[in-house]
């Protein structure tokens, strides 16, 4: 999508739901699985800590690994931002990549909305770059950060997912 | 004015969608950069810019000095699974109404 000097991509959503909300959503697998691609994201939440995705039933049977993403808790201060590696593993290519950095930012403003802001610093790694923004069809994995986003936030405002 | 009303006003100028083709271009890039693409002043570029902050299509980032701008692809997702999948569904339905519909008559009566 972008040039390959651009080594920085921001995503921002507006939740009608509580900063705790949207940091559960993001931090707990019974969560994880429930939007987006689903898999179960693993946070030891403090500094150093230990991430990473856990390919669901379905992906493992179209022979992706179990350890989907990895990487590490640089930063967590709940439920306002987060800060951890991000190190896609289920592709030979992108796994060869240098590791990536996503900070999630999550701002309560008035009447009961968070703005979410997320960051990905792509640094080094163009494939992952041309990954996370998305534009393919969601079904075959090409939906990105903004579809993972919008499916979040229909999920928490509706309990229900797009 | 709706989040969606924002964003479909945003939209509806030129100028906008030519400052969100350059981000799309190469993201991350400061006002002296955009406006050297366009005919405009820099007020008149800021206006702009500040329009596309508001509906969330522009999000900007301090880094040192400088003031960069992104592209927040999110809020043109949103509109895609609101309105033009919702439409292009009921396209399909009505085209399959109609082919059920012709088969019917195919059939003797």
């Amino acid at each position: 999508m972008t040039d390959k000097a651009a080594t920085t991509q921001v995503y921002r959503i507006v939740i009608k739901a509580s900063a705790q909300a949207i940091w559960d959503a993001i931090t707990k697998p019974e969560w994880t699985e429930r939007y987006a691609y689903g898999g179960r994201a693993h946070f030891d939440l403090k500094k150093g800590g230990r991430f990473w995705h856990q390919a669901s039933a379905e992906m493992k049977s179209v022979g992706l690994p179990d350890e989907l993403i990895v990487g590490e808790v640089i930063e967590s201060d709940p439920p306002r931002k987060l800060v951890h590696t991000w190190h896609p593993m289920f592709n030979a290519d992108t796994a060869a990549e240098p590791h990536t950095c996503i900070t999630y930012e999550i701002q309560e403003n008035q009447g009961g909305m968070c703005t979410v802001t997320l960051t990905h610093d792509v640094t080094g790694a163009p494939l992952v770059a041309g990954m996370v923004p998305g534009g393919g069809d969601p079904v075959r994995g090409g939906g990105g950060w903004p579809w993972t986003l919008s499916d979040l936030k229909s999920l928490l405002e509706t309990g229900k997912r797009m | 004015m709706t989040d969606d009303d924002h964003v479909f006003k945003a939209l509806a100028d030129p100028t906008r969608r030519f400052l969100l083709d350059l981000l799309f271009q190469r993201d991350g890039r400061t006002l002296k950069e955009l406006e050297s693409g366009l005919a405009m002043t820099r007020f008149g570029v800021m206006k702009h810019l500040r329009i596309l902050e508001n509906s969330g299509l522009v999000v900007t980032r301090r880094s040192g000095r400088e003031k960069l701008h992104f592209l927040n692809a999110v809020p043109i997702r949103m509109i895609h699974d609101r309105w033009i999948d919702k439409y292009r569904e009921r396209e399909v339905s009505a085209l399959l109404a109609l082919k059920a519909d012709l088969e019917k008559k195919d059939e003797p009566s």
